[in-house]
């Protein structure tokens, strides 16, 4: 409507113009010419008028939008803390694996040393450089040695063994930024909307399904009934019969 | 029970299957196969005679509890034994794994031992 309102106004001044100019009359044809992008700037002012309207009324509908209001209310939060958990969980696996390692050090150390020493002396005894004497007491040596090695090799191994398991800090930590990633990627569709102001009303999100993965357990979120630890799950499991 | 049973670890994070598959070797089980997420492992289970199943649950593609109903559905490997590693911990998910059918459940992050254990109360089970 508006269209042909403009259309047919610009029809009539043209006409205006040619008449002006077939009459001669010079000022008239002159104040029709000057009139023109007044015009236009009344539709380009009509037109950010409109934008205006349109981004007011979205501006609107993005604050009123629940899913927006759980975003800023829990989820920004809920994610700073699934974060600064993930730093905690990196921290502490790093630190057990620090800790393995220091301790492993000397362990290996003291081997090497004790050995490299035998090593020697057992090449005198080989040389039969040695004296029946010197041969009993590296005799002894050996004898002890192989039980601390026995020793030595356990506390090895079971340090190795918390390396590995401290590794698993990678797979948790990566479900949950995972689950940052998604709300980061949920708010940016959200805002692109907002920018990319095309006037449509917007469609209501997607309910959530009834039984969801809760994904790892972080403290201070609220996720629902977690269990703590495995003792909860187990006396979940014997009270359902297993 | 059978330390050379064949084992299938599904755990769509590689550094988790490793995990499982050293602490299974430190336990004895060294026949130990490797799957990414359900709709890998599936097709393995249907025709690779595996003994025992180690799954997680959250992974794409196929997820962990869909697996397993979907083993309890397949008449050849309804009765695999199932084993979920995962770290799911709330309650109506637990409950939902044992109403598919799981044998056990152990929530990450967890020791050797509280492997060890579940996996000998599951064989003696099923010995029993």
């Amino acid at each position: 409507m508006e269209q042909t309102i403009v259309e047919s106004e610009r029809l009539a001044q043209a006409r205006a113009l040619v008449a002006a100019l077939e009459a001669g009359n010079d000022t008239e044809a002159t104040q029709i010419i000057r009139s023109f992008p007044e015009n236009m700037e009344m539709d380009l002012f009509q037109e950010v008028g409109r934008l205006t309207r349109e981004l007011h009324e979205a501006i609107i509908g993005f604050a009123m939008d629940d899913k927006v209001v759980q975003v800023i209310q829990h989820e920004m939060p809920d994610a700073t803390e699934r974060l600064t958990y993930v730093i905690e969980m990196t921290e502490n696996a790093a630190n057990t694996t620090l800790k393995a390692v220091e301790e492993s050090m000397p362990v290996s150390e003291e081997l090497a040393e004790i050995s490299s020493k035998l090593a020697a002396e057992w090449d005198r005894f080989r040389d039969r450089k040695m004296e029946l004497e010197d041969f009993r007491a590296l005799s002894e040596e050996i004898g002890s040695f192989l039980t601390l090695a026995s020793g030595h090799s356990k506390t090895l191994h079971d340090n190795l063994s918390e390396v590995l398991l401290a590794q698993g800090y990678q797979d948790i930590t990566g479900q949950i930024i995972r689950r940052v990633i998604t709300l980061i990627q949920d708010v940016e569709e959200k805002l692109v909307r907002l920018v990319a102001i095309s006037g449509t009303a917007r469609k209501n999100e997607v309910k959530k399904a009834d039984v969801e993965m809760a994904g790892p357990a972080v403290p201070n979120v609220e996720q629902g009934e977690m269990l703590s630890n495995q003792d909860d799950v187990d006396d979940l499991l014997s009270s359902l019969g297993f | 029970m059978d330390k050379n049973m064949k084992i299938l670890i599904v755990d769509d994070f590689s550094t988790m299957r490793r995990i499982i598959k050293n602490l299974l070797r430190d336990l004895g089980f060294t026949n130990t196969h490797e799957a990414d997420d359900g709709l890998t492992a599936l097709p393995m289970l249907q025709s690779g005679d595996f003994d025992f199943l180690v799954s997680d649950w959250n992974m794409p593609g196929m997820t962990g509890i869909d697996l397993l109903k979907a083993v309890r559905a397949d008449p050849k490997l309804a009765s695999l034994p199932v084993l979920m590693v995962t770290a799911e911990t709330k309650r109506e998910q637990i409950i939902m794994a044992a109403e598919a059918g799981v044998n056990g459940y152990v929530i990450k992050p967890f020791t050797a031992g509280t492997l060890e254990e579940k996996i000998n109360k599951i064989f003696e089970r099923v010995a029993g």
